[in-house]
């Protein structure tokens, strides 16, 4: 699966182990590392044309992605995560912990932000990055105790004024048993129904994974954004493929069948708006994915904030309340129909009416 | 008792087999028991129109939203067919046009939209139309500030309806929101089984909420949990009982008793009133 690590650059391994349709762009960006570790200025010239060239070959590469390589792109092991975004947008993070009930839950984190002198509430959920991260924090799997402390805290940022954002990044909520016991159920829809009528403006954001009950759990509000090459599906397409065909291995079918796409989930009306990524997806460039992310939350906090309360509420039930109705079919999910991002701002205007 | 060996000669549908304990009932002793085996008591499965017509006074109700039928939003692609074909076959084979069937009528007097989910019908999955037709029934309630009630049966999301079949669970929260905020009351029967997406949101979304005994109920369905933990779930989990001793719902009902329990409750919660009709 992973390209072999290189021995002279450093760069490549930023980027960790690579994706199988990465190894040509991977390849030339070792010799660009290479090229550049010469400190000799003569060979700008030879430099130019390869980063010319790895950039075409990015943005075809990237311009023509499966719905299955937009799931692999969205689980990059490189690709930030909700603590790159706090440490890129906030000046200050103030994590709330516990939910009051039960316990406390790693996997998602809630806290006081604020991002370009606007307080609000963060909150998203962590996957970790080294093993010993992502076991305490369960990939990014949160149990009740974890929507429970996002319940409350959001209570909390009502009572007070402040607006909620959350960043969404799960497989999916936790399977087990002491999660049924403690009724993960009950939390998700409990949460659900909370953010519907929450009374401060609210957006979302997927940011990789957007697994089904999990990434709903936090992901209703008056903004429902999604990065380019993250999945929102109902089901994750290994899952999917082991019912439809009792093989997990057809995962690449199933993701395209379920259309988890931030361009086809745009046509569905499931999400308002596509934040579009760096050349060659956000691990390539967290910091000015970071960057990107921070300026759309602050149009859309700005806006939302500036509208009447009541009518803002009543724009988000209508939106809730319409969702699945008055679609046309997609268009057939043709191979020759590359997964290419939609312009983000005009689409979402033509949304807006 | 002497009918047993003759079963096989025994014309389709007269007889029925428990799946529970296995054993033979006449079909009409079964039906006359509300499709609870008259041997070992098991709560066998009710699809939505028989469910409406069980709990509502003369077995009568108004249909709500029976014109919408599912549509093949997303061109889903399987190996066989479309999904457009499943959806027919599935209409044949369970008689219904949808896994949830909405309805106006009276339970013991008392004026009630009812909506029942039926697990024949794609095992209960919760597609666009499905979310629909129970948005609309809690609409219809909240109009005429009568009481909503849910019947819960559902192996979940829709697949082949993809991310749009997820927003239902937002779409329906939205609308029993306003219900609760309205001051309507919403009450939720979970029968077996009902998992996933459903049991997520309005499902678990009840003011009170019963369960029929040995239903299973969760968010995560059992065998994705054994894959997960890799071990042996412990005995009776997930179950109605289960649930009661954990405290997520309210009441373990039986089904003969269930119309009697519901209208005994509803009459202490009762709409209130409209507010410009409170002034004065
Ligand atoms: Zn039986």
């Amino acid at each position: 699966m992973s390209a072999p690590p290189s021995p002279t650059s450093e760069r490549p391994d930023l980027l960790g182990p690579g994706l199988p349709f990465e190894r040509p762009i991977l390849e030339l960006e070792r010799k660009i590392a290479e090229l550049r570790e010469i400190p000799d200025v003569s060979l700008n010239g030879e430099l130019k044309p390869l980063e010319r060239k790895r950039d075409r070959l990015l943005a075809e590469v990237y311009g023509g992605l499966s719905p299955w390589q937009v799931v692999e792109v969205a689980r990059h092991s490189r690709r930030p995560q909700f603590r790159d975004y706090v440490q890129g947008m906030c000046s200050e993070f103030v994590e709330l912990f516990g939910d009051r009930l039960f316990g406390e839950d790693p996997a998602l984190s809630v806290g006081l932000a604020t991002i370009e002198g606007r307080r609000v509430l963060l909150m998203g959920h962590r996957k970790g990055r080294e093993t010993r991260e992502k076991l305490a924090c369960n990939f990014g799997c949160a149990h009740p105790e974890g929507y429970r402390k996002a319940l409350s805290k959001m209570r909390l940022a009502e009572r007070f004024g402040l607006p909620v954002v959350s960043l969404i990044n799960t497989p999916g909520a936790y399977p087990g048993v002491g999660a049924e016991e403690r009724g993960q159920a009950w939390a998700i829809a409990e949460n659900i129904l909370e953010m519907c009528r929450l009374k401060v403006p609210t957006v979302c954001v997927i940011i990789g994974e957007g697994g089904s009950g999990g990434a709903l759990g936090i992901g209703v509000g008056d903004r429902v954004l999604m990065l380019e090459y993250a999945y929102y599906s109902v089901i994750s397409p290994e899952g999917c493929a082991g019912i439809l065909w009792h093989d997990g291995k057809r995962a690449s079918d199933a993701a395209k069948a379920l259309r988890l796409t931030s361009a086809d989930l745009l046509r569905l009306k499931v999400v308002d708006e596509i934040v579009p990524e760096p050349l060659g997806a956000a691990h390539r460039d967290p910091v000015q994915m970071v960057a990107t992310l921070k300026a759309t939350l602050l149009k859309h906090l700005d806006e939302l904030s500036a509208m009447d309360p009541a009518e803002r509420l009543e724009q988000r039930f209508r939106r809730l309340r319409n969702l699945g109705n008055g679609l046309e079919p997609l268009p057939e999910p043709g191979a020759e129909e590359p997964n290419r991002l939609l312009p983000p701002v005009a689409a979402a205007e033509d949304d807006a009416h | 008792m002497a009918f047993f060996r003759k079963k096989k000669e025994i014309p389709v549908g007269l007889w029925m087999k428990c799946p529970s304990c296995g054993k033979m009932a006449f079909t009409k002793t079964v039906e006359e028991n509300l499709h609870v085996c008259p041997d070992c008591d098991h709560h066998m499965k009710v699809n939505g129109p028989t469910r409406l017509r069980q709990l509502l006074d003369d077995r009568k109700y108004e249909a709500i939203g029976e014109d919408l039928e599912p549509r093949d939003l997303l061109r889903f692609k399987e190996d066989v067919g479309t999904y457009e074909d499943k959806l027919k076959k599935s209409r044949l084979k369970a008689g219904v046009t949808e896994a949830v069937t909405v309805g106006r009528g009276h339970l013991e007097g008392i004026a009630v939209t009812v909506a029942a989910m039926d697990f024949s019908f794609r095992g209960g999955s919760m597609g666009v139309v499905v979310g629909e037709r129970i948005a609309r029934g809690a609409e219809d309630a909240l109009a005429r500030r009568v009481p909503f009630l849910v019947v819960a049966t559902s192996g979940g999301a829709r697949m082949q309806e993809g991310a749009l079949s997820l927003m239902q669970m937002a779409k329906t929260s939205a609308m029993i929101a306003r219900l609760r905020e309205e001051g309507i009351p919403y009450l939720v029967v979970l029968a077996d089984p009902c998992t996933g997406g459903v049991s997520a949101s309005f499902a678990a979304q009840g003011d009170v909420t019963f369960a029929e005994p040995g239903a299973l109920i969760g968010f995560a369905g059992p065998r994705v949990i054994q894959n997960t933990i890799k071990a042996q779930l412990p005995e009776g989990f997930q179950r109605a009982e289960f649930l009661l001793a954990k405290g997520y719902v309210d009441r373990v009902v039986h089904r003969r008793d269930l119309k009697k329990e519901l209208a005994t409750v509803l009459r202490y919660l009762e709409p209130r009133a409209r507010p410009q009709e409170a002034v004065g």
